[in-house]
């Protein structure tokens, strides 16, 4: 079985947080990065369907230079190649220009399973994944649990609001939005990462993928939130913050 | 193009976040001086429509189908794309559910355009709307304009806008129902949906908790747990957690508050190491009081919390837990 994830490379959920100087993104400077985490949850999904069912796990990533750590890492946990869509102009772009490119790196693979994350913890958007199907003309599922492959089709369990959730199947090729705690994640070994050295990573212009188009939507400006409640933050070294805090709770909140 | 749809959720029941998205197409459409109109699609319809009428709408549409009964993205996509073709509205407002996740994407790729996904606000700038979205997990607001030529599709978070804000027709006049039955073939609908369940009897029900304890990714690690524990056990509370502390297993799944686990309105709900995601925030802001503690001044947390201490877990919780012993002994 040949599976493709899709993954992308997002700021760290610990990093500082300074507005650039347009106030159109974050200063990257000061940022590190990490792997979205639905989309570690994806790969854990691909590497446990391929050890089932054997095949191949390739991760496809657009992103800048930058992502190709984010790339090793995925390899050192056992992905068999990659593909880097080489482009550092994430940001302005919109989800269906990212999808065509995506979609036209993908199909050229004639995978039998795409698996993304869900949505990324940056932009959140929870688009790339179903829309990428649309394009590739793909059955999908969104916010997926659990995954059963059965012949020439597959077997989801997708999560529903108040811990609901369904069983869906549909026929392969498919694509699937991973949801966070699919199964554990794991991690790399010392000998993955020395063979993640010596594994393809192919690296492709945009350019060849699909032509530029206008933009559907923009984002205009970003800025911090205006907080609109007053929380009343207890001050004091610890015990006595925890003093006064207990206070309330006993005599404003009367619950001790 | 001209209107404003919105295109509501219903399953036998609605589920509620409909409301809040028809208030929020109220208001645009107030503002942009267009009708407002509403659809939704089934097989059984009939008391949906009943309710619809009541709406302050234009236009109400059934979309009514036999193979719309359960719901598949591809019958979904396929319905609201014919009715939307017809309609030529300028916007379809959808409330962000987990079902609009896995169909709208598609919808607005079928007319060459991007969902705006999960807007909380909506103003209007020059005769545009501005839709308000949040990113890194509510850290920071971006502002995003509908660029493309068509429909503009934006989905409306939970709880953003007020459905009881929804006003009501004042003359007590009924919009009239319109039939819509789109053309919808078995062969084209290529995923078969099984029964919705439950994974299990739900064995904490934290529904009727008064005091809650949760516990947040800021635990770090599973050894920690016994801080909050700790803290639980002086206040005679039940322990609760965010998704990522059951994810990785270190709670049980129906310890889970929020979106995907339960909803919660304790008298008191002290959220330890929790950022404050809207996923979570949905499952207790209707919490009595919200207490929060977190290393980050700015967390969204702090957003919905009554009282805050701004400070390391790990210090604080044993401090509270100590405090409560003694005002509980005292
Ligand atoms: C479809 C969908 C459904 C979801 N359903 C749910 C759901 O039902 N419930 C849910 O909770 N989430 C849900 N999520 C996930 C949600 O988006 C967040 O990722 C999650 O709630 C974050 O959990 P957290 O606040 O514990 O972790 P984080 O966001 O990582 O926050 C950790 C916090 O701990 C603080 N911290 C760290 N160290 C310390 C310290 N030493 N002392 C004090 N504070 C510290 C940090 O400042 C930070 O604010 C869902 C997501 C999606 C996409």
């Amino acid at each position: 079985m040949k599976i493709i994830v899709a993954v992308k490379q997002v700021p760290s959920r610990d990093s500082a947080i300074r507005l650039d100087a347009a106030g159109k993104w974050l200063e990257e400077r000061d940022l590190t990065f990490e792997i979205n985490e639905p989309d570690a949850y994806a790969l854990e999904e691909a590497l446990l369907l391929k050890q089932k069912h054997g095949g191949e796990v390739i991760v496809l990533c657009a992103g800048p230079e930058r992502a190709g750590q984010t790339i090793r890492e995925t390899l050192a946990k056992g992905a068999d190649r990659a593909i880097h869509i080489l482009c550092d102009d994430l940001v302005r772009l919109d989800t269906l220009a990212l999808a065509r490119r995506l979609a036209a790196a993908a199909a050229a693979e004639n995978a039998d399973l795409i698996l993304t994350g869900l949505q990324s913890d940056d932009l959140g958007l929870g688009l790339t994944g179903v829309v990428m199907a649309e394009i590739l003309g793909m059955p999908h599922a969104a916010i997926v649990m659990q995954v059963e492959i059965l012949d020439s089709s597959v077997r989801v369990k997708r999560e529903l609001e108040d811990g609901w959730f369904q069983w869906v199947q549909m026929p392969m090729p498919a694509l699937l939005t991973i949801q966070s705690g699919i199964s554990p994640l794991r991690y790399a070994t010392l000998m993955g990462i020395k063979k993640a050295k010596t594994k393809e990573v192919r690296r492709i212009a945009p350019e060849q993928l699909s032509p530029p188009e206008p933009p559907t939507i923009a984002l205009q400006r970003v800025y911090l939130p205006p907080r609109k409640k007053k929380t009343q933050i207890i001050t004091g070294a610890p015990a006595e913050a925890a003093a006064k805090l207990a206070d309330v709770l006993k005599f404003e909140m009367r619950v001790l | 193009m001209n209107g404003v749809l919105a295109i509501l959720e219903y399953r036998g029941g609605w589920n509620r976040m409909s409301w809040e998205a028809l208030a929020a197409g109220q208001a645009l459409a107030a503002q942009l001086n267009q009708p407002l109109m509403a659809a939704v699609a089934g097989a059984n319809l009939d008391e949906a429509m009943a309710d619809l009428a009541a709406k302050p709408l234009a236009r109400a549409f059934a979309v009514r189908h036999p193979l719309l009964g359960e719901y598949t993205a591809d019958g979904f996509t396929a319905a609201f794309e014919q009715l939307i073709r017809a309609l030529d509205p300028a916007l379809a407002l959808f409330p962000h559910t987990y079902q609009v996740r896995d169909f709208a994407p598609c919808l607005a790729m079928r007319f060459g355009q991007t969902l705006i996904a999960d807007a909380i606000a909506i103003g209007v700038d020059s005769g545009q709307p501005v839709f308000v979205r949040q990113l890194l997990q509510g850290k920071l607001n971006a502002d995003y304009r509908h660029a493309g030529a068509g429909p503009c599709f934006v989905s409306i978070q939970a709880g953003a806008f007020r459905a009881d804000a929804l006003a009501g027709e004042p003359s007590g006049a009924r919009c009239a129902v319109e039939e819509f039955a789109p053309r919808i073939e078995a062969s084209q609908i290529r995923s078969q949906p099984g029964e919705r369940f439950r994974e299990s009897a739900q064995t904490v029900d934290l529904s009727a908790a008064s005091l809650i304890v949760a516990v947040g990714r800021g635990i770090k690690e599973q050894a920690n747990l016994p801080v909050v524990e700790e803290l639980a056990r002086a206040l005679g509370a039940e322990l609760a957690a965010s998704r990522p502390i059951c994810d990785n297993g270190w709670l049980p799944m129906e310890g889970q508050v929020g979106s995907s686990g339960q909803t919660v309105s304790p008298k008191v709900y002290i959220a330890v190491g929790i950022s404050g995601a809207i996923q979570h925030l949905v499952g207790m802001k209707g919490s009595k009081a919200i207490i929060a503690i977190n290393k980050d001044e700015s967390a969204p947390i702090f957003e919905v919390a009554d009282y805050g201490i701004v400070g390391d877990l790990f210090e604080v919780a044993p401090a509270l837990t100590a405090a409560v012993r003694k005002v509980k002994g005292g």
